[in-house]
């Protein structure tokens, strides 16, 4: 299954048909934490998708090289490193941004989703197809935030990016940006992700 | 991985991989923390000016101070120790307010203030938050809420007679229970957080105004 070849499969397989958010349901915190609004939803989308391409990157070049015993005490030590960068270089960046992002940058390094990229992929192939569908999952990562991200302002807020949606008399759904929220609004995606693949199951029989 | 009896590596050798990979991590990282740091510190700068010369709204330019033991001086870099607040000038260099940071405990964690003050209507002319951890998209509606920053316009803190503490403390109330100038309409939905700013009010202004007003002259004269 794990051959060298890179097929847009490679790519794909992150954004759709394993997407690490609506199928594999890897990374859930920041999933349900930061997506109460579209900004901070794709902001941290792309941090992961950043942690993501360069550790996966690294673990895939240095696979043939780290005794097995140790490899996961490696592989934590390479996301963390990246994790420090990108939350230094967020705060030179933006310090809004980062107060917005709170104790989440760093939580990435926890985030199951890279470490099982690492785990189950990263150290089995070579740095290029590692990196593409890294990619992928990174881009299906960020989507399925932005998807989160963007319904919870709209209900919550009844803004999209800090714009204005309905005027001012919009009586906002204020649970949908609290942590129930979240979970609301990922039911609700993964319902219609369940439907939409029985129907195609079913188009296909 | 093609062999059935799976060889026990070296201890050395794990000993090595984790060594060297935590020495290149540690470079990186420190590599990384100097070059942004004059950055995030610039930022921090100038995130601190921004937020003085708004919460008085005729400033010019500031200059820091230190209120220790009943001593004013002027604040240097890094040092915390005393009452740390900004005097700010208007253009013809006279001293129009001040700015100091505070801080109470909100909903998640500490709710960092800076506030203005202005010395001739005796009241806070705004607040600018800092930094905060409060539930986005609601406790953040204290610096959004355009109706909650217009409790800051010209929020009564007069000092008392005595000249020891506020006239009035500084209560936040209800959301449309505000009666008094000295009272803080809270946002319905991010109470804790307007509470939380109110507390911050409260207990910076109530210690650090008293003393300022002894050293008015002296700072008119910086």
């Amino acid at each position: 299954m794990l051959d060298d070849k890179i097929t847009s499969e490679t790519f794909w397989e992150g954004v759709w048909e394993n997407n690490p958010v609506f199928v594999m349901l890897l990374g859930m915190c920041p999933v349900l934490a930061v997506t109460n609004s579209t900004i901070n939803a794709l902001a941290m989308g792309l941090a992961t998708l950043f942690v993501l391409l360069s550790s996966s990157l690294l673990v895939s070049l240095i696979r043939n090289w780290i005794p097995k015993q140790t490899r996961i005490a490696i592989y934590i030590i390479i996301i963390a490193t990246f994790v420090t960068v990108v939350d230094y270089v967020i705060q030179a960046i933006s310090l809004d941004l980062y107060n917005a992002l709170g104790a989440f940058i760093q939580l990435i390094v926890a985030n199951c989703m890279i470490l099982g990229r690492a785990e189950a992929y990263a150290s089995k192939v070579p740095p290029v197809k590692s990196l593409v569908n890294a990619l992928g999952m990174g881009v299906g990562f960020t989507i399925a935030l932005l998807c989160l991200g963007s319904v919870r302002e709209i209900l919550g807020s009844g803004t999209l990016l800090g714009f204005d949606l309905f005027g001012e008399h919009y009586q906002q759904w204020v649970v949908m940006i609290l942590p129930p929220g979240g979970f609301f609004v990922l039911g609700g995606w993964l319902l219609l992700f369940e439907w939409l693949r029985q129907r195609k199951e079913q188009e296909e029989s | 991985m093609t062999e059935t009896t799976v060889e026990k590596p070296s201890s050395l050798r794990m000993i090595i991989s984790l060594t060297l990979v935590s020495i290149l991590s540690g470079i990186a990282v420190v590599s990384v923390y100097l070059y942004t740091k004059p950055i995030i510190d610039e930022n921090k700068r100038r995130a601190i000016e921004a937020a003085v010369l708004k919460v008085i709204p005729d400033a010019a330019g500031y200059q820091p101070f230190l209120l220790e033991d009943n001593t004013l001086k002027p604040a240097t870099d890094s040092k915390t120790k005393g009452l740390l607040f900004y005097a700010g000038y208007d253009q013809h260099k006279q001293l129009v307010g001040l700015a100091a940071p505070a801080n109470a405990q909100g909903y998640a964690d500490k709710v960092y203030i800076i506030y203005g003050y202005r010395f001739d209507c005796e009241c806070i002319t705004g607040v600018k938050v800092i930094k905060h951890a409060e539930t986005p998209g609601l406790g953040d509606k204290v610096i959004t809420d355009q109706s909650f920053v217009a409790n800051f316009d010209a929020l009564d803190a007069k000092v008392n007679v005595e000249g020891s503490a506020l006239q009035n403390r500084i209560i936040t109330v209800k959301h449309g229970a505000k009666t008094n100038p000295w009272e803080i309409d809270a946002i319905s939905g991010a109470t804790i957080t307007s509470r939380a700013i109110g507390k911050a009010l409260d207990i910076g202004a109530g210690q650090l105004l008293p003393q300022v007003l002894k050293f008015r002259d002296q700072l008119e004269a910086q």
